[in-house]
């Protein structure tokens, strides 16, 4: 199959895969959230309930779409999309499972390896960031404009912390293309453990919590903060223009919980046996489980912390994360080099 | 080379649909009349800049030109009009006297002629083929580090005063507490 096919193909799987682990995740985040809250949850439409989010997509396409007077209108309808795309677009560079070999060709399981991955993504997540600061001053409203200007600083700051958490696994793995720092985690410590990435602690745990920042999630969910602003950035939006935020939010989930997975739990390593086709599935089994393991602990957090301050959130992300990952990735700097070159007087 | 030799090659038009709506963005930046329009322009101007790079191989210094400049410091520029004039509907008088116009076209102009007369003074005519792959973030790694570690330096120096001369300036001390 030719280059061309191939990549139209992958992009056609991997849109039909977001939009389903979509349909799921909020199923699944629902009803957890609600058992962690003595409710029950959604349990009607479908097999325990399955069916809702897809109920609920369906009639939120065919409410009105309403168009506030004071809003600018090209911008505001643009700023939806414009937080899809950086969503769906960070999702080409995540490798789901090894990969597969069928005659004499590979396949990767990711759609692009770009070399240069981790900076992508960080492009990408501060694109991110355009569609809400827009979609708040596009609305002509006060309560919009108050949550995006919350969340641009938030996301700002919180995206350095995650940039500086990223530089440790770079200097560690030595590449910056995902396939790669996966592959780098392969081996096992004494032969037993598995030489994940998350010996890096303090960027794995950097990284967790600038990452439920940069998902707008509890604790850090300011920017929606209902009770103070009604519904944040998208208070003015109704019907489909709003079902693609909340689409775009939950594949931000998806995306960075798999980016943990990637960077520091060891990609879709995990023990692959049997006969041929499940150690090609295996990988991608191990992959989604260890995603979903993240993912529940977005959820779980959700459920149990209560939304931070505004100044509390500012200074943990500037005198906390951003110090702590500095004075972290000189000490991976020093070891990472003492062990390439040795002591510089040796 | 004429200008249909030019046009046979398919580089060239992806050259000139990347090429134009820049040109047309960059216009549009100093002429719009609503402030965020103009930094929304510069937005496109800059990813248009930044896709050329991507197109030249430079995957590394393009995807730093999206993270740096569209991710962060126009960010920067919309958060601040926001807060201080939040020009929602109606857009600010962005005109200014042709006293101020004249000076920050000629220099404009200047830079321009300087920039291109550097450009076709060190390449002429040769042709430069385009890289078969993106280069490599590690050579560029090495490359700044070896042979460029000097202008790399002022530059972050500069960069540093910049830093410390935009904190004094934005620092308010309080006045000192009467006892």
């Amino acid at each position: 199959m030719d280059g061309f096919w191939l990549a139209a193909l992958k992009v056609l799987i991997a849109f039909a895969l977001l939009f389903n682990i979509v349909l799921v995740l909020v199923w699944v985040e629902r009803r957890l959230v609600a058992r962690m809250q003595n409710r029950i949850g959604p349990n009607r439409a479908g097999p325990a309930g399955m069916l809702q989010t897809l109920a609920d997509g369906l009639k939120l396409m065919f409410k009105e779409s309403i168009d506030p007077r004071r809003a600018q209108l090209g911008i505001y309808l643009a700023a939806p999309v414009l937080a899809l795309i950086p969503a769906l677009l960070i999702f080409l560079i995540i490798p789901i499972g090894a990969p597969i070999t069928i005659g004499d060709t590979t396949y990767d399981l990711q759609v692009t390896d770009l070399n240069i991955a981790v900076l992508y993504f960080l492009a990408m997540s501060s694109i991110a960031v355009y569609a809400i600061v827009l979609a708040g001053w596009s609305s002509g409203s006060k309560y919009p404009l108050l949550g995006s200007v919350r969340a641009a600083a938030q996301m700002i700051s919180y995206e350095a912390a995650l940039g500086l958490a990223l530089v440790p696994v770079i200097l560690y793995n030595r590449t910056t293309s995902l396939a790669e720092i996966v592959a780098a985690q392969g081996g096992t410590f004494f032969g037993i453990f598995p030489a994940w990435n998350i010996v890096l602690i303090p960027s794995f745990i950097v990284f967790l919590i600038a990452g439920f920042a940069e998902t707008n999630r509890a604790p850090f969910d300011l920017v929606e903060a209902e009770q103070e602003l009604v519904g944040g950035y998208h208070t003015e939006y109704s019907g489909f223009r709003f079902a693609l935020f909340f689409l775009a939010e939950y594949i931000n989930l998806f995306n960075i919980s798999a980016l943990t997975v990637v960077f520091f739990l060891g990609g879709w390593h995990g023990p692959v046996f049997g006969p041929t086709f499940l150690q090609y599935l295996l990988p991608i089994f191990w992959f989604l489980l260890k995603t979903a393991a993240v993912i529940f602990v977005f959820i779980w957090a959700r459920a149990s912390l209560p939304r931070m301050r505004y100044d509390q959130l500012m200074e943990f992300g500037w005198k906390r994360l951003i110090p702590l990952s500095l004075v972290w990735i000189m000490v991976v700097m020093v070891a990472v080099g003492l062990r390439r070159f040795g002591l510089p007087w040796s | 080379m004429t200008i249909g030799d030019w046009l046979t090659e398919s580089a060239n038009w992806a050259f000139l649909f990347l090429a134009i709506p820049t040109f047309v963005a960059s216009v549009m930046v100093v002429s719009s009349r609503n402030v965020v329009r103009a930094v929304l322009y510069l937005v496109i101007a800059l990813g248009g800049s930044a896709a050329l790079f991507l197109m030249l191989g430079a995957e590394f210094v393009g995807w730093t030109v999206v993270l740096v400049y569209i991710g962060a410091v126009i960010i920067l520029f919309l958060i601040g009009i926001m807060i201080t004039r939040a020009p929602l509907t109606k857009s600010v008088d962005l005109s200014h006297p042709i006293s101020a116009k004249a000076p920050a076209a000629l220099l404009s102009v200047l830079l321009f002629g300087v920039v291109a007369w550097a450009v076709v003074e060190s390449f002429g005519l040769e042709t430069i083929p385009l890289p078969e792959e993106a280069t490599r973030t590690g050579e560029i790694g090495l490359s700044i580090f070896t042979s460029w570690v000097i202008p790399f330096e002022v530059v972050s120096f500069v960069l540093l005063a910049a830093l410390i001369g935009g904190i004094v300036l934005a620092r308010k001390d309080e006045p000192a507490e009467v006892p």
